[in-house]
């Protein structure tokens, strides 16, 4: 039957990726141990500091939202067999567009100021990536290149435009746009102290995963994936596919940006460049491309960059530390690949 | 989800306290009167960069070590904390699970919006910022902000730099034009033409406060450029300076002292000085006093200092650099009085107007002083 049949593919990732993780904790736990940590103490010191309080959980939280918006910026354009990693890109002229849109309108009723940023936000990390994607179809550029060197050319012109045109001149050492206002602002999801980008970031994961999984228009998308001519023949419209999925991949970098801006900082500046995008990458490779895989991923990823603080403190650790754990993560991940289809157990009762 | 989802961060914040975590909440008024002497004065750290960076994050965490060296004091602290909402998490996490009673978040990005919008929230936690921003009435009163007049360095530095210079050709390589920036350019020049009236600083801007390739090669363009001395103001100074000793010309340096890494070149430089600004934080805190909010200084005040001379410094060189820091020592040095002229010709400080280190004015410096070449254009 169906069911069995669905589990069964839902458990060889799930196994596999579990199996992953254990292993990477154990090598992580003999490299604390190699620097004169004691692996099980750095763990609970982990756990406290990650998942071990409300307060902890919320830190967790905050710091998972924007990484779930900047994976689907790789994760979506996977299922076309694109590698795209301009989600950083898309954050920083998603913010900046978003920005700049709240000054144009400073009389207008937040609700209103806070749609239409975002709107912006969403349009304008959309071309951006659809740039990527459009080099690839059209010009036969390779997407993973150009995707890269959008980031440097969004960062350059952020910096160019917070530094000359709209530049608030208060922001002397700090330059930055005008403040959208107070009023403007995102507020807080109530009884937490978490701003509503993280209901964002899960509504955005779901409704990618249903459009990827549950429309034609995903399906297509993934026979494209599997092999371009095949779908050409079939009839599919590769290319407008294509723009179609780096646009959504990069409108949901662009939301970030814009809740970097409307929940946090409240202007556009430098500090959108915060390597969102970048981290963004690893937690789509980790959830395999999967939308609804990147919820749990970012909140782990989340949840080790919550705990580089206190490991500091409590053991006097270096912060690359947490990125010793990311690095064995993603090369242990990166090997269990390899390992799909290998355990003749999980495949026979699948076929059954 | 969380096991005590229900409870808010105030009420966890009112039971850790209950444990005794948080000793702080009790306090009445004002930070300090709430602990017996016995207490250790707990103080947290935050850097943006590496604690060893040869920069900005290792002068701080100098400080941070020789004040965590008191008995009476526990200091703690992370480093390459980026300047978005997780500074407030750390921030927080700082106070909630390791009950510190005065946090230093030592980048400047760090005070806007992120200080400003955690420190109410902790009214007996003091947030004391690197940058000096601090106004009186405009901002929470547990913050504060202490920063020195590191260009008073930088103008005894520049001595150093016109007096030994051949060519009379100075390199600068600069983050971002930005106020702080621009009167180091412009002391360091001043510093210079002091010594060398018609000497030159060529200054180029890399965009950001720590983009490594970009310094080397602009460190690589400005020595083919014919500069024989080189200084920065970049968040690490690290490669300007191995970059200018392999290219044999000397070098000053900026915020901790280098001479380790350009032994051969490394004429002087200028250093911050914060274990002096922490300790004394520590103390008025162990004793209870009211802690400033605003807290500058130079050279006389002992927040920045001048490394010692490299021995190719000739001797006169010292002299005229050691004559303008006794100056500074006594209070009579003035920097920045007219006639001034800017590098596009323009009077920049008109004749007989003098402003003295404290004076706003000179906080929103847009200009830079005749001699430098180079444009405050991003």
């Amino acid at each position: 039957m169906d069911v069995p049949k669905n589990l069964h593919k839902a458990l060889e990732p799930f196994l596999i990726i579990v199996g992953s993780l254990s292993v990477s904790m154990v090598l992580f736990g003999g490299f604390v141990a190699a620097a004169g940590a004691n692996p099980i103490e750095v763990y609970h010191t982990m756990y406290r500091a990650a998942f071990g309080s409300s307060f902890s959980w919320q830190n967790t939280l905050v710091r998972a939202t924007p990484l779930m918006l900047t994976a689907l910026c790789t994760a979506l354009p996977g299922y076309l067999g694109l590698i795209i990693i301009g989600g950083e890109g898309a954050v920083v002229i998603g913010g900046l567009a978003a920005a700049l849109a709240a000054l144009t309108m400073p009389t207008a009723p937040p609700m209103v100021v806070l749609t239409t940023m975002a709107f912006v936000g969403m349009v304008a990390g959309g071309i951006w990536l659809a740039i990527g994607g459009a080099l690839r179809h059209y010009r036969a550029v390779n997407e993973t290149i150009s995707s890269l060197l959008l980031n440097y050319i969004a960062i350059a012109v952020l910096n160019h435009l917070v530094t000359s045109t709209f530049r608030d001149p208060e922001s002397l050492n700090h330059p930055s746009t005008y403040h959208i206002g107070e009023a403007n602002m995102i507020g807080l999801i109530p009884g937490t102290d978490l701003h509503w980008g993280l209901v964002f970031g899960i509504v955005a994961c779901v409704l990618a995963w249903f459009l990827m999984h549950r429309t034609v228009f995903g399906f297509g998308s993934q026979i494209a994936g599997g092999n371009v001519r095949a779908a050409q023949i079939a009839g599919l419209p590769v290319g407008r596919l294509i723009l179609i999925v780096c646009f959504v991949a990069g409108a949901a970098g662009g939301l970030a940006g814009m809740v970097e801006v409307a929940a946090i900082h409240g202007r556009a500046n430098d500090t959108l460049n915060a390597n969102y995008g970048y981290a963004g990458i690893l937690v789509a490779f980790v959830a395999r491309n999967n939308p609804l895989a990147i919820l749990p991923v970012a909140v782990l990823l989340g949840g080790i960059r919550a705990s580089s603080g206190l490991l500091q403190r409590a053991h006097e650790l270096p912060d690359a530390t947490v990125l010793v754990m990311q690095g064995i993560i993603f090369l242990v991940i990166l090997f269990s690949e390899t390992l799909y289809g290998r355990f003749s157990q999980l495949q026979k009762q699948g076929v059954a | 989800m969380a096991p005590s989802h229900k409870l808010t961060r105030r009420q966890v914040l009112k039971g850790t306290a209950a444990v005794g975590a948080l000793g702080m909440l009790g306090s009445l008024d004002w930070l300090g009167q709430a602990w017996g002497a016995q207490d250790k004065v707990k103080m947290g750290f935050i850097f943006v960069g590496p604690r060893d960076d040869y920069g900005y994050n290792q002068a701080h965490f100098e400080g941070k070590s020789a004040v965590a060296k008191l008995d009476w004091v526990k200091a703690f602290d992370e480093e390459k904390v980026p300047e978005t909402i997780e500074v407030q998490k750390s921030m927080e996490s700082m106070v909630q699970l390791d009950g510190a009673q005065v946090l230093f978040p030592t980048s400047f990005g760090y005070f806007d919006p992120h200080i400003l919008k955690v420190a109410p929230q902790y009214p007996n936690v003091l947030f004391l910022h690197c940058g000096g921003l601090y106004q009186e009435g405009k901002h929470p009163k547990n913050v504060g902000s202490y920063f020195g007049y590191i260009d008073e360095s930088q103008y005894v530095a520049g001595i150093v730099a016109g007096g030994m210079t051949k060519t009379g050709k100075l390199g600068f390589v600069a983050a971002k034009p930005i106020p702080q920036v621009l009167r180091n350019i412009n002391s360091y020049t001043l510093g210079a033409r002091s010594v060398r009236p018609n000497c030159t600083t060529n200054v180029i801007f890399t965009g950001d406060w720590s983009l490594p390739v970009r310094e080397a090669e602009a460190t690589n363009s400005l020595v083919d450029q014919g500069i024989d001395v080189i200084t920065c103001h970049v968040d690490s100074p690290k490669v300007v300076m191995t970059t200018a000793e392999k290219r044999g010309i000397y070098c000053t340096g900026y915020h901790v002292n280098q001479s380790k890494l350009a032994p051969r070149g490394y004429l002087t430089g200028a250093e911050w000085n914060w274990a002096k600004v922490y300790m004394d934080y520590a103390d008025m805190i162990r004793k209870g006093q009211k802690v400033p909010n605003l807290v500058r200084g130079g050279l006389k005040e002992g927040l920045v200092r001048v490394s010692d001379y490299n021995q190719v410094v000739t001797e006169s060189v010292r002299k005229q650099a050691d004559a303008a820091k006794a100056k500074f020592m006594s209070g009579a040095m003035i920097v920045y009085k007219g006639p001034l002229k800017d590098n596009a010709g323009n009077v920049a400080i008109p004749a007989g107007k003098e402003y003295v280190q404290t004076d706003y004015w000179l906080e929103s410096m847009d200009w830079l002083v005749e001699g430098v070449i180079g444009s405050t254009k991003s």
